[in-house]
């Protein structure tokens, strides 16, 4: 037979002994080998305990035990995800030789359905970003165009996958970093409803809107992940008291009488490339075709989404970060009394895009600044909610562009308000706690990859994918391409 | 709205305990300025009957049984810190006088 691919495939080869583990992990860990100099997906490649922990999972098989539903599938972890013993940089000089000293509610899972952890990704540093220009350890290269960014922050778990380093990776997402470096690299990435994922062991970047999340060349392949991560964890007080999503039966029952909206507002909105557009409408009328009653809706509020979102976020990011002060992790940079080198350690271990958040986020929760910037931004959020919910009455999922153009150059967006634009579509959905996916539909005019946003409300995700499985259909049979 | 100056970017760096250059402040105060500008459409809706939403579901306090536990990682934790002595984080004089 020909070599198992996805992680589906890869875990049935596995579980029935028809293909090792090890044998799989080498081959993955040879196609990094071959390319990640030149696409730079990892902080951190961990082959030595990625092959003995593939031996383990054979040995379980070889004892007639079953290792799980991801049975020696290689994955690849966001760099700021919680690994015991694995240092977690978070792509920032200020974690410099931190070693966690537990995992992540995540990666238990993962470990024990089977998975093969083979690295650590590169991020914008603390997720703080859409391009991962912003990494300390220099940016990822995207697969498809290496003058293009692969988008981020979790461009590095995206590139990874699409460059066939690993078939599953997990990303974060704050204001859109699974679902913009999903787009460009041309793979499925998705932010699960607030709380339907554990984020214990996640470092903290703006509590209130991160959610941890899968990225997977197919739509099956993420709901399988999601499926393994989430569920209620009692270490997350966030943490919904839910059982674990069940994804997978909804992924071939079509569309058939499926309410879908598409968002006027983020269809029009100032930036949005006529490429992209054509593209979401596209992927509407292919809806429509296959039995969904499909209009446009109105989301006023979301025109708001950006300005809230770039006053909540650093705000909780400038709470958040206020722990790296050189007393208990990573970085010190000496001086002659403790607030010198608190001042001096946190100047020296962070970068240029994070001290610009945490200064916004400063003044924007700063005595004077509270209620004009912070407490309107949180009104903004509640309108919002009410706007989704006025649209979730008349539309079971809601459809815009992810990503307003495809990948762009290295360089090219180095006004931070311009990288900011980016995020414009993916925002909405963080502040109103939201799942939503991004399916690859089709090519730009430049050639390079255009993902559609599929939004749902609260732990609606079994329709979200079933939306997005039906995207996926079309577009093979299409031929794969537009 | 008031631009932003650069004496407010560097008190605002002082409350962040970040030492900025000048150049960095020069760099940084149009730049913010242009965000908290976007921001203005925001800063200008009237608001006054709305709610704010500090989280995107109700919370509920969490409580767990009042049981001490070992958690078994404080040699851990301690090694993951820059220094560490009898225990204990070990940081430079807090009053500034050496000891």
């Amino acid at each position: 037979m020909t070599d198992p691919r996805t992680a589906i495939e890869i875990a049935t080869a596995v579980r029935s002994g028809e293909r090792s583990a090890r044998s799989i992990v080498e081959s993955h860990l040879a196609a990094i080998e071959a390319r990640e100099a030149d696409v730079h997906a990892f902080n951190l490649v961990t082959a030595d305990a990625a092959l003995a922990r593939a031996d383990e999972v054979d040995a379980q098989v070889a004892a007639g035990e079953d290792p799980g539903p991801l049975a020696g599938v290689p994955i690849a972890l966001k760099d700021n995800l919680c690994t015991t013993g694995v240092p977690t940089t978070c792509s920032s000089k200020i974690l410099d030789g931190w070693r966690p000293p537990y995992d992540a509610t995540v990666v238990q899972r993962l470990a024990a359905a089977g998975a093969v952890a083979v690295g650590k990704t590169n991020l914008d540093e603390f997720a703080m970003g859409s391009s991962t220009e912003n990494s300390a350890f220099g940016p990822t290269k995207n697969p498809h165009d290496l003058t293009r960014v692969p988008g981020g922050s979790s461009g590095g778990s995206a590139a990874a996958v699409a460059a066939g380093f690993a078939p599953l990776a997990l990303g974060s997402d704050t204001g859109g970093s699974i679902r913009q470096p999903a787009a460009f690299c041309g793979i499925v990435g998705a932010k699960p409803t607030y709380g339907a994922v554990s984020r214990y062991g996640l470092v903290a970047f703006a509590s209130s809107l991160d959610q941890i999340g899968p990225f997977a060349a197919t739509v099956a392949d993420a709901a399988v992940l999601l499926e393994v991560i989430s569920g209620h964890d009692p270490l997350d007080s966030t943490s919904l008291p839910e059982p674990p999503l069940a994804l997978t039966d909804h992924l071939i029952r079509g569309v058939e009488g499926l309410r879908v909206g598409v968002v006027k507002e983020l269809l029009d909105a100032e930036g949005i490339a006529a490429d992209v557009q054509a593209r979401t409408r596209a992927a509407v009328d292919a809806l429509e075709a296959a039995g969904a009653k499909v209009e446009e809706v109105s989301v006023p509020a979301v025109i708001y989404g950006l300005s809230a979102y770039y006053l909540i976020a650093p705000a909780e990011a400038s709470s958040n970060l206020a722990r790296y002060d050189g007393v208990r992790y990573g970085l010190r940079v000496d001086a002659p009394t403790t607030g010198e080198m608190m001042d001096a350690t946190r100047t020296a271990g962070f970068g240029p895009e994070v001290e610009r958040r945490i200064m916004l986020g400063t003044y924007a929760l700063s005595a004077g600044y509270y209620d004009a910037f912070y407490g309107k931004a949180q009104k903004v959020r509640t309108l919002i909610i009410r706007d989704f919910e006025a649209a979730y009455e008349r539309c079971d999922v809601l459809l815009s562009p992810t990503a307003p153009s495809t990948a762009f150059a290295f360089g090219a967006k180095a006004d931070p308000l311009a990288m900011y634009l980016n995020d414009v579509c993916t925002i909405p959905s963080n502040l109103a706690g939201h799942p939503a996916i991004s399916v690859p539909f089709g090519t730009g005019d430049d050639g390079l990859p255009i993902g559609v946003q599929v939004m749902a409300p609260a732990l609606a995700e079994p329709t979200m994918f079933q939306v997005a499985a039906a995207l996926e259909a079309h577009l093979a049979e299409q031929g794969g391409s537009a | 709205m008031a631009s932003l100056s650069r004496d407010d970017v560097a008190h605002v760096a002082r409350l962040a305990r970040l030492q900025l250059t000048d150049e960095q402040i020069d760099t940084f105060t149009p730049q913010l300025a242009a965000i908290l500008d976007h921001a203005a459409d925001v800063e200008a809706l009237q608001l006054d009957d709305v709610p704010p939403t500090a989280h995107p579901f109700p919370l509920a306090n969490v409580m767990r049984a009042d049981v001490a536990r070992d958690a078994g990682v404080r040699e851990a934790v301690l090694d993951g810190a820059p220094e560490a002595e009898d225990g204990m984080f070990r940081v430079p004089p807090v009053l500034g006088e050496a000891p």
